[in-house]
């Protein structure tokens, strides 16, 4: 298999994979095929090169982050004579979305469009379809809660849960399970009345106002989305700001109806 | 690169020869993060994008060219100021591209 063909399956079967190649220097245009847990493929012309190379591109890969790096022909440090890119392929991020509702479909469709790797989750068998959510990578009959303990301890910074069904019953516990992750953003849909009484049950189950603080509930940004496709937009943009730490108005921080 | 593999990939397939485009270092302001790319085919089609679109054409120029000589190098467009029709970002930022034939 050529490097092309062994890159590409590791980006279809969202596998995280780097490619290193030299841009200047000895060799330019040698590359190295990089992936946690297997020998390297390809050479980039010296073993002590190569070496090096994997080790600091799996820094790289765990940080998402793509750029030149300098090193001496032989993968010293602090020399320039040879200038690699690392472009890294880390496996998308993933958005949970709780609740078979309206407002699940245009969230998972625009969703994809920013590149996550959706799942749409709800305990009632009729409404979670792959037929109703043809743009969801994965639909899943369950409670979310028990989804979480499944797959919640792969969730990180870059991830989000969006909880939508709106009804306590399922709302609580899934929030709960989500508050025990390390998920980057977590944020739970209604109005106001309904986000109070949510957070009143929370506190009744032992949820600190500390924790609360990370629940974004009404989810979204304060922008005055009606359809469910504005509010999509506003959900998404909301996850936006959570990651690059930006002063968005967030509906949770505003006053007064929703929309 | 992940945008345009399908298309690399219909192209190798069909022996159609091209050359991909990758930024790998910007300085400045500049649209589009390392990684981005996009690459030309011998027949002239252009897939992806390295810019605003400040730069495309200039690349397919050099792609073309990179496609006939076999050769690899860093191109670098930045803003110029002393000539209107130049081609440059017009955000003020410099971007350097990595181009090369797909023959990997």
């Amino acid at each position: 298999m050529t490097i092309f063909d062994e890159l590409q399956q590791a980006i279809r079967a969202e596998e995280p994979v780097a490619l290193a190649t030299v841009v200047d220097g000895a060799n330019v245009g040698a590359k190295l095929l990089v992936r946690p847990d297997e020998d390297p493929g390809g050479t980039l012309g010296d073993p002590d090169l190569d070496r090096v190379v994997a080790r600091d591109v799996l820094g790289e890969l765990a940080a998402g982050t793509s750029g030149v790096r300098h090193y001496g022909e032989h993968g010293e440090a602090r020399e320039r004579s040879v200038s690699v890119f690392v472009e890294t392929f880390a496996a998308p991020p993933q958005l949970l979305v709780f609740g078979a509702v309206d407002f699940t479909g245009a969230l998972v469709r625009l969703g994809k469009v920013l590149g996550y790797r959706t799942t749409v989750c709800d305990a009632r068998e009729v409404f979670a379809t792959k037929a109703r959510f043809p743009f969801a990578d994965e639909v899943v009959v369950d409670w979310p809660h028990r989804l979480l303990e499944r797959v919640g301890a792969d969730l990180g910074p870059r991830d989000a849960v969006c909880v939508l069904t709106h009804d306590p019953k399922f709302d609580v516990p899934a929030v709960i399970a989500a508050l025990e992750t390390d998920v980057g953003y977590l944020g739970a849909m209604g109005s106001r009345r309904t986000t109070e009484d949510r957070n009143r049950r929370l506190r009744g189950e032992g949820v600190t106002d500390q924790q609360l603080e990370r629940l974004m509930a009404p989810i979204g940004l304060d922008l005055g989305a009606r359809t469910p496709e504005e509010t999509a937009v506003s959900i998404l943009a909301e996850i936006i700001a959570a990651r690059t730490d930006k002063p968005a108005p967030s509906l949770k921080d505003a006053d007064g109806s929703i929309h | 690169m992940r945008e345009i593999l399908n298309d690399l990939d219909r192209w190798r397939r069909a022996g159609t020869r091209a050359a991909v485009a990758r930024v790998v270092d910007v300085e400045g302001s500049g649209p589009r993060a390392p990684g981005a790319a996009m690459a030309v085919s011998e027949d002239g089609e252009v897939v992806g994008s390295v810019s605003g679109g400040c730069v495309e054409g200039a690349v397919v120029t050099e792609a073309l060219e990179i496609i006939d000589s076999g050769d690899r190098r860093i191109v670098t467009f930045g803003y110029s100021d002393d000539d209107a029709f130049a081609v440059g970002l017009t955000c003020g930022g410099t971007i350097h591209l990595f181009i090369e034939p797909l023959d990997w």
